[in-house]
Order: structure tokens, then sequence, then C-alpha cells
């Protein structure tokens, strides 16, 4: 079962579609105990997470010991909060978790600073409300109410944007695994299965902190920036051959060196350092994540494939990675023209890189 | 009978004629083999226990029954204190013969901890009155024979031949071979069986290694030993050692003849060099320390663990996360018992997840960092080390013989009337006292070797023959001081192997401190060659700023020599070369210079116009009664008038930095190098219209520095400043206002309003006289004044 066999309209497809035929074979092979309401065992979760080298390709490339955290506090029903500045992955990680988990990783939160009640508990639906009164059927459930009825896991995306009451009936949810519904006098107890994994990103201002009562009912795990250049190359070139297959771009060739140049560049931003250590340079104000790298090689990608030869040049990458380190002109220009003069204008094979970025500024 | 010996079915084990003999080949400092070994003797009951160590210390192994001798301990062997003994120990280090050969330890240690199997055996044959007999290499090779190896141990970590273990581990995809061991091991437990396997392991991992001449040479030793034990009559033997050394413990024993044949030579240069006996002791030892890599191959990451696997009851990863909860809590972070349910959860969880038998530190820590502290590493290092090395200190009774440091420490305490007090105390020495002096080296020399029982601090009086010591043993300085047993035998021997040890690691200014620390410490032996490292450093370096950093101290060392009674006489030379040096480089460094830079260098030159200012005065400030202080005091005064000079060439250049300049052309004017019409004529200049605002402001800045004294009695000065002041044009004076008003900002309040009273007053012009003073009142306040006068 291919992508194009299933979704051929949809423009991003989720986890459990496109990976179905890992999920399959993982399911067919893993003899191992499935806690209940589970697909997989936790084992052959970590396995879809992290590859085996063969026919499981890597999802997450980084430490073993962070999934395997993340995939035993689902196994103890506990809930995973997952942190990082943004671009590590963290959404990634758990529509990956949910799709392998539970087979499905659709019933999701998205937080924002509007989220209402309703969208974590239920709300009506007026018009059989007034006509009928107060009934189950008048009830509209929230994703969070449909993963507890149907024992599977719960995707609350950037619970910090949530205000702070919102997030607070959170709290019932994952202690009692109860939703009460005080109207109809009954309420929604979670199947077996059921959890919660929610993201959180610790760079943006103007979050709400999670109430320590909440806090306290999730494991975390802080998911860090790639530890190595290789690392993030690996991780960089993995997503964009993937986004580059649903996108339906044209095949380009020799993308290894530009991409390696995006990452370097990026993380040398980042650290405030060059990759040798002897070079201090200033840091943009944008966050030089991953996520922005991979768009980066992608836009230059599509630049290639569409109005070059067909090869990643320097000059491809060079405006995306320009656009993605001057978010404020006054403040991150001239970081970016002192990178360019004091780090890449030396560099060996760097040179058209060099003029290509000076030409655009 | 021993060349008798048959091979036994079990890989482990053989039999001699009527003795049988079982190799447990353990892993230092692992709980698991110390388990292994307990059941193992339990079972085998042996009448005799070799345990690989040094064989000095044989007559005090029965001290490990004592319950007076608390692990964590460590065997101390050291070299023979030489022969002037530890009554001469106070000038020990004048006499030429004291010099330590500074690259030889004097002194090696094998430190235990409770979950270490030796200890275990140790303690288990003291409980049963079985004999114990150490059957490594004397410890005495340690000390005085050369026999590393070729195969420098850097490039690998943890070379095979210390931790054969772990490489299997490595190999099996453990991190932790503790973990590996206790996965695969220890929850197999079949008692000899263990031992057996073991034996196998090594001896296919032998079968492609070289073996090192030193192990070559130990484990003919072992051999030795084992078949002395053999010939007594022993009938079961136990022999505890490190698994490498199993395969060559075990099956047939080759011919006596080759091992005696192979030690002969090393045994014979032991003798020839006269130290063929090296005393061993028990010392109390630290977790801490055990985690850095001593004695047996590599040091414990965490003992804490270790400990806390070994000795906890029941229910290990309870009782950790709740020890941890504990300890976060002390640092005010709130972890309440749910906490530690959930992390107990996880940690178990997370084992199962990796498939390991037990859960290990891996998953309680990952458990701790993910439920207890939110995933937060910082709040999690907060309490790692305590947890993961939870540091503890061992005991050691009485009637174990004292270490060598430690006892000449104890005569020269006792000599001193300086008795090792738990509670902090100031003590004020007065340098011109024997006593007092000698009180004073003592705690310098302490205070070289790392063992920081005093804490100099400012004495009430004022003079340079007072100095103020707080003093306060903490019972974990025992350890440091048996650690820096390493470089010497007294106090001041090792103090001065630490020394030259350190000078060989650090910069020019850091051996200049040493230098001031090994004068103050009296240990003149260290001295020559200390010199010589700061001489070739000084030549060797291009870092004008490192020069200057040196000088202060020299200086002080100078300055102070005679108090002390020292004759730091090659110093001075040393020190006018490094100043020659520190000159001729003057003037590249305070040029092209931006504000940090200038910032930094300042306090630099200050330092050593003081410095060299000090020395001048040197004959002033203090006279030594007989006469015979401060011989080349012309050298001294020569420095100050070449410093003196070097900033005077270098204070009207015109790329200076405006700080720089200014704190130059005052330091001139302060030591009445420079008249006051060339100041002037510097002041004006730099605050003249043609110097851009911004450098005329530094120059303000680096000339008043902080205090505003000057501006208010120097009212020429005043008047200069005051002129340029008010001739900058609006633009000129806003751009440099910040400037100024940060300088203004540091003088003292009282100072602010009396230069604004003198410019106020002052008019357009120029000096107005002082108050004018009424004869009847000055009259009144004289004979107050002379009485004050007369009385000092």
């Amino acid at each position: 079962m291919t992508l194009t066999d299933t979704a051929p309209a949809v423009m991003r497809p989720h986890a459990e579609d496109v990976y179905a035929e890992e999920l399959a074979l993982l399911a067919e092979q893993d003899d191992r105990q499935r806690p209940p309401g589970w697909r997989l065992s936790p084992q052959a979760v970590v396995t879809y997470l992290l590859g085996d080298g063969d026919r499981i390709t890597p999802k997450y490339i980084g430490d073993r010991r962070l999934m395997e955290v993340a995939v035993a506090t689902l196994a103890t029903d506990r809930s995973l909060l997952l942190i990082g500045v943004p671009g590590t992955a963290k959404t990634w990680v758990s529509e990956h978790l949910s799709a392998a988990v539970s087979g499905d990783s659709t019933l999701l939160v998205q937080g924002t600073a509007g989220t209402p009640e309703e969208a974590i508990r239920y709300g009506w639906n007026y018009a059989k409300l007034l006509a009928e009164g107060p009934s189950p059927a008048a009830v509209v459930p929230s994703p969070m109410m449909r993963a507890m009825e149907t024992g599977a896991v719960a995707r609350v995306e950037e619970l910090t944007r949530i205000p702070s009451d919102v997030q607070d009936t959170l709290i019932t949810i994952l202690s009692e695994k109860s939703l009460p519904i005080p109207e109809l006098g009954t309420e929604v107890q979670a199947a077996k299965g059921f959890t919660v994994i929610a993201t959180a990103n610790d760079r943006d201002r103007g979050v709400n902190e999670l109430s320590s009562a909440l806090r306290r009912r999730f494991n975390t795990v802080v998911l860090p920036v790639p530890g190595s250049v290789d690392e993030e190359v690996e991780i960089v070139s993995r997503r964009v051959a993937s986004l580059g297959r649903a996108l339906e771009i044209p095949a380009v060739e020799d993308t290894a060196t530009e991409i390696r140049r995006v990452v370097t560049v990026f993380r040398e931003l980042r650290d405030g350092v060059t990759s040798d250590g002897r070079t201090k340079v200033k840091s943009p104000s944008g966050t030089m994540s991953v996520a922005e790298a991979i768009s980066v090689v992608t836009a230059g990608m599509t630049l290639a494939a569409h109005f070059g030869d067909g090869v990643l040049r320097p000059a491809d990458v060079a405006s995306g990675i320009r656009g993605a380190v001057v978010r404020d002109p006054a403040a991150d220009g001239p970081v970016w023209r002192e990178y360019l003069e004091t780090v890449a204008r030396e560099r060996d094979g760097w040179h058209s890189f060099y003029t290509a970025a000076r030409e655009q500024g | 009978m021993t060349s008798t010996a048959t091979t036994s079915p079990a890989a482990g084990s053989s039999a001699a004629g009527s003795s049988r003999v079982e190799v447990l080949g353990i892993r230092h400092h692992g709980p698991g083999s110390a388990r292994s070994v307990v059941r193992a003797l339990e079972a085998l009951r042996p009448d005799v226990v070799l345990i690989e160590g040094p064989p000095e210390a044989d007559d005090v192994a029965g001290l490990a029954g004592d319950p007076g001798l608390v692990p964590p301990v460590a065997l101390l062997a050291h070299a023979p204190t030489p022969k002037r003994g530890r009554a001469a120990s106070g000038d020990a280090a004048d006499g030429s013969g004291a010099t330590p050969e500074p690259q030889r330890p004097r002194a090696a240690f094998w430190p235990f901890a409770v979950f270490s199997p030796e200890w275990q055996a140790l303690r288990w044959a003291a409980g049963n009155d079985v004999p114990v007999r150490f059957i490594d290499l004397p410890a005495a090779a340690h000390l005085t024979l050369d026999i590393t190896d070729d195969t420098s141990s850097d490039d690998h970590p943890v070379p095979l031949h210390e931790d054969p273990l772990a490489r299997l581990a490595a190999a099996a995809g453990y991190g932790d071979a503790e973990r590996w061991w206790e996965d695969l091991v220890e929850h197999r437990t079949g008692d000899l069986a263990v031992f057996e396997a073991v034996a196998e392991a090594m001896a296919a991992l032998r079968e492609d290694e070289t073996i090192r001449h030193r192990d070559a040479l130990r484990e003919a030793h072992m051999r030795l030993r084992l078949r002395a034990a053999i010939k007594d009559g022993a009938e079961r033997i136990v022999v505890v050692c490190g698994a490498w050394h199993v395969p060559a413990l075990t099956g047939k024993l080759p011919p006596a003849a080759k091992d005696t044949a192979l030690l002969r030579p090393f045994l014979k240069e032991l003798k020839d060099t006269g130290h063929a006996k090296a005393t061993v002791t028990w010392v109390p030892w630290s977790h801490g320390r055990l985690a850095t890599r001593t004695g047996y191959g590599a040091g414990v990451t965490s003992p804490g663990w270790y400990h806390h696997m070994f000795t906890a009851a029941d229910r290990p990863v309870e009782r950790w996360l709740a020890h941890a909860g504990e300890l976060l809590r002390g640092e005010g972070l709130p972890v309440s018992s749910a906490h530690l349910i959930e992390g107990v959860r996880l940690a178990d969880t997370l084992a199962a997840l990796r498939g390991r038998p037990a859960t290990g530190l891996d998953e309680a820590t990952d458990a701790i960092r993910s439920v207890l502290v939110d995933g937060d590493d910082v709040r999690l290092a907060l309490v790692r080390d305590q947890l993961e090395v939870g540091e503890r200190l061992g005991e050691v009774p009485p009637e174990a013989p004292a270490g060598p440091l430690e006892r000449d420490l104890a005569a020269r305490t006792k000599t001193l009337r300086l008795p090792r007090q738990a509670l902090a105390k100031q003590v004020d020495l007065d340098l011109r006292k024997p006593t007092d002096l000698e009180r004073s080296r003592l705690l310098h020399q302490l205070t070289l070797l790392g063992v920081a029982w005093g804490r100099q601090v400012g004495t009430s009086g004022k003079g340079t023959f007072k100095e103020g010591w707080e003093v306060e043993w903490d019972p974990g300085l025992a350890v440091d001081l048996v650690a820096a047993g390493v470089h010497g035998t007294t106090v001041a021997d090792a103090a001065s192997g630490k020394v030259l040890h350190d000078a060989a690691r650090t910069g020019l200014a850091g051996i200049a401190r040493l230098v001031e620390g090994a004068l103050l410490a009296d240990l003149s032996a260290a001295l020559p060659p200390l010199l010589d490292t700061l001489r070739d450093q000084a030549a060797l370096g291009h870092d004008s700023d490192a020069l200057l950093d040196a000088i202060p101290a020299l200086a002080r060392t100078l300055r102070y020599g005679d108090v002390r009674g020292t004759s730091p006489g090659s110093l001075r030379i040393v020190l006018t070369s490094l100043f020659t040096r520190a000159r001729t480089a003057l003037p590249a460094a305070v040029v092209a210079l931006d504000d940090d830079a200038a910032a930094a260098l300042v306090p630099r030159l200050r330092e050593v116009s003081a410095a060299v200012s000090l020395l001048g005065r040197n004959e002033r400030a203090h006279s030594e009664p007989d006469g015979s202080a401060s011989p080349g005091d012309d050298t001294a005064g020569g420095l100050r008038g070449e410093w003196l000079d070097g900033l005077a060439r270098i204070a009207d250049r015109d790329d200076l930095h405006g700080l720089v300049a200014g704190w130059i052309a005052r330091t001139l004017r302060d030591e009445q190098a420079a008249t006051s019409e060339q100041t002037q004529a510097r002041l004006s200049r730099f605050l003249s219209p043609g110097t851009p605002a911004r450098t005329a402001a530094a120059f303000i800045e680096g000339f008043v520095g902080s205090s505003g004294l000057i501006l208010v009695h120097d009212a020429a000065l005043l008047a200069l400043v005051d002129r340029w002041l008010s001739s900058l044009s609006d633009d000129a004076f806003v751009q440099v206002l910040p400037l100024l008003r940060r300088s203004f900002a540091r003088f003292d309040a009282p100072e602010r309003r009396a230069v604004g009273e003198r410019v106020a007053g002052r008019g357009g012009s120029g000096e107005r006289s002082a108050v004018p003073l009424h004869p009847e009142r000055v009259a009144r306040v004289l004979p107050v004044l002379a009485t004050i006068l007369e009385k000092k």
C-alpha cells in the first residue's frame, strides 16, 4: 500500500496512513505483550520510532533513551509532556507515537489562546438541545472525549498556549480518567489505552505556565536540538526526501552538499560559534530550528527542479537561509552580513555560496 | 608439591596435590562481585584467602575485623621516610638532600568501599579467623621502579587489562559494566558457576591480547605466593583477584623456576634501590576520591548507587527515589509521594521495556528526570552528585599505624601547639616569633597541598609581620592529606613535590603565585627548579599580559622575604629579567586597544606599578635590626626608575587608549616622575578640542580613577579640567556626559560635593584661599592635638 493508493488528493496524509505498511509489519512480527488498548508492544513502538536499520525507517533521529522514556510513560497510563524549542520534532514525535500506539493520530486539540473548554470536554448541538432537551445525542464530543471512549491517544498541541483555566479541565481527565457530564448526570469513563500526549515549547514568551497540579500529572521529556552535525544532516535529508515525494517535486540531484551547508549555517548561528570552535558569531533573533532548515532545503529543491538545472546549487538555498536568519531586518541583517564576511567568505568550497548570498543582500 | 598440580575440570579451580584452589575473578568495586564472593566464601570455607594487593599489607589485614575501620578506606603504601625523620621535618626542605624526585609518586593507594569484593573477602576472613595473604607485587615496586609499559593508557579511557569486563559488556551493548554483570551474572545465581563462566570469558579474551610486561610480572608474583600458600599446607585456598588474572592462576601452574627467573632481575633491582620495604597502613578514604581513577583500575562513576545497591535492605529503587525526593526537597523543590509512586512505576516500566531483569541506575535517573524534576536537567544536576557519588567518609581505628604525612602533621601540630579542631577559630600570627613563623609555614604548606585547613584572613593590626588565619579542621581533610601523600612523606616534602607538579601544568602567573606560595611556605628546596621553570616560561611566552600578571606576586615575595627570614637570592634576578621583558613588551601592549582591553590592562598596570613602588620603598617601610636586610635595594629602586621611565616613554603617544593614557599621566604625577607642568601639558593636550570627545572622557576616567581627592586638592588640575569641560560644544558635551558621569559616580558623595563646591566657589578668578582661621579657636584645639601626637 503506498501513499498514492490511499490518499491521492491529500496534501499531507496522517502518519498512520503513510507508514501503514511498517505498522502492519511490526504488528505482524510483534510477539511481545501489548498493554491493553495498544496496537503494538512498547518495544515495537520504540522500534517504529527509531527504525531497525532494515524495513522500518527511523522517524526520530536522536537519543534512544528519550524515546524509551516517552513510550514507557504511555505504558504506565501516565500522560506525556514533550518540551523543547520550536522545531525539535515535538509534534512529529507526538503524531508518530499516537499512530503507533493507537493507530490514530487525529484526535487532536490545537492549543491557542482562544481554545475553549468545549475543545477539551464536550459541546452541544444547540438545535438538538433546544428541540429535545439535554440528551446524549445532543452532546458534541471533543477529540479528548472520543479518545476516552475508544481508549486511544489524545494529542494536545501547544498546551502552554491554552489559557490556564481551560488547561485545568485536563486535571480530572488525567487523574480520574473520567469526564463528568453534569447536565446528563452521567460521565464518560476512559477505556483502557487512553492517554494524552501534550507538546509545549519553552522558548516563546507570553505562554501560560502549567499549574503544578497539572504538571504533576505529566511525565516530562525534553527534546533537545540535534547533538551533532551528522545527526542533523541525517534528519534534514530524510525529512526533505519524504517531503519531496509528498509534494511531487521532480527529482533533484546532489543535495548532500547543500544540506550539509544549510545545517552548518543553522548550527553555527544557533550555537553562536563556528563548528571548529574558533570564531564567535552573533546569533540572530530567530530560533534557527531544524524545521526551518528542512523548509529551506525543500524550497531550494523546488527552485532547482522548476527553475534550475535539476541540481541543488548554493544559490538555491542562499535566499532561503537569508529568509530564515533575517527575521528582523534591523537587528538580524548585520548579523547575517557579518556571518557571511567573517565565516562564509574564507571557508573552502563556500565561495559560490558566499557570492550568491551577497548578491541577494 | 607445586610441580605436581593437576588440571581440574572446573575452569576457575585447580587441585594441587591435597590443596584445592578456587580462583574468584572479580570486578574491582563491583557490588555484584562482592555478593558473589561472599557467597562463594561461605560455600567453600577456605583456610586461607589470597587477595590481589601488596604483600606488605598482610600485617594490617587483620584490622578489617575492627569495627572502627569503616569503609571507604584505603591501603596506603608509602616509601620509607627519609633518614632525617620527622623531628627535622620543619626545616627538612632547607637541606639539599631532601629534594624530592618530582616525577615519582611517594605513596600508592588501594581503596576499598563496602561494596568492594576485596573488602568483603577481608571482612569475611577477619570474621572467620582465616588468614589473609596479599599476593600482588610488593608496593615498593610502585614507588621505586618504573615498570609502566610502552602502551600509554591515554588513548583508551579504560584499557582492556584494567577492566576487561567493561570490554565484554560493551561488546554486549551495555554502557555500564556493572549493569551487564548484574543482568548476566547476578541474576543467574549459581555461586561458583559464575566464576567459572568469568574464567572462561577471560581465557577467551586473553587469547588475542599480548600480556603486558607489568602484568606478566604481577602474575608471576601471584603464582609465587600461591605456591607458597600451597606449600604451607593449606587445604582449601581461595584467590580473590581481578578477572583478568584468573587464567594465569588456574589450571596447571607453569614451573616455578620460570616465574622465579622472570622475577629475579626485577626483585634484585628493587633491592638495589634500597627501598625494598614499603610501609602499609589503613587510611580513611571517601566516595568522592573513589569516583576518580586511583589504585585499582578505573574509578567508580557512581559509588553512591553501588553503595545503595549493596546496602539497601530491600526495594532498592523505591528507596533510591525516596532518597532523591528527600534531597530535592532539601533544595526547596516540591516532591510529593505521588511523584515517587509515578517515578517508580516509570523506572520499572522502562526496565521492562529495555529488557533488563532489574531496574538500574539508568532507569532510576530517567525516572527522576522525567517525573521528579519535570525534565529539567539543571534541577537534576542539583542532586545528581549527592545521589550518585553519595559522599561518605571512611574511618580508621586509632590502632592503625598512621600514614607518614599524618604522622608528620601530628608531630608538627603538637610542637607548634596548633591543635586540629573542628571549630572555626581565628589565629593571629606574629611572624617575628619563631613559633608563629613555623605555624604560618605549616599552614602555607598545607594550603599548597590542597589541604584547606586554614584560610588566610585580614588581621586587625597593620604591618607586614602579622598574618591572620581562620582554621577549621574538617574530617574530609584527612582524606585530602592522605591523597597528598603521593607527593612526599613529610608535609614540607609533599608540598615541594606538589608545587613542582603544579608548576609544570600552569602558566606564567600561576608559577609566580606558586613561587610566592613556596616562599611563604619556606620550601627553599623547590625554589630553584621553580624559578627555572618561571624563567623558561617567561622566555618562551609572548603574552605581555601574562608577564604583567606574574610580576606583582614576585614583587610581593621579594618584599616580604626579609620578614620571613628567607633569602630569595636568585628570585631578584628572575624578577629583574621578567620585568625587563615586560617593560620591553609594554609599548606593543598598550596600543590598539578597544575599551574592554584597555579596562583590563589598567588594573594590571596598576598592580605592577604598586609592586615596583613597594620594592622601591622597601628600605623605608621596614628595617631589620641586624642590618643585613635588602641586599641590592638599588635593584629595587632601579626597577622603579626603569618602570616609570618606561611609562614616560609611552605616555605621549597619540595611539594610546584614553583610559591608559589618563592612568599613565596620573601615575607619573603621583610617583613624582612628571612635573606639574608636564602633567598639565598632557591633560590639556588630551582634553583639547582636537581629541575626540570619547577619548578625552576616557582619559579623565583613567586620570582621576576612583578617588576625586586629587581634584579637590589640586586646584590647578581642577582648573584645567574645568576649562576643558566649559569649552565643549553642546554636542560634544552630550557625547562625553555619560562617560564623565561614570567616572564621577565612583567618587564618594562627600568628594563629589567637595569638587562641586570648589568649582562653584572658584568663580572665574582662579584659586580662593581656604576658610580663614580664627586664632583664638585654633589656640584651643592645639593642646588636644599635641596630646594626641605625643601619645602616638
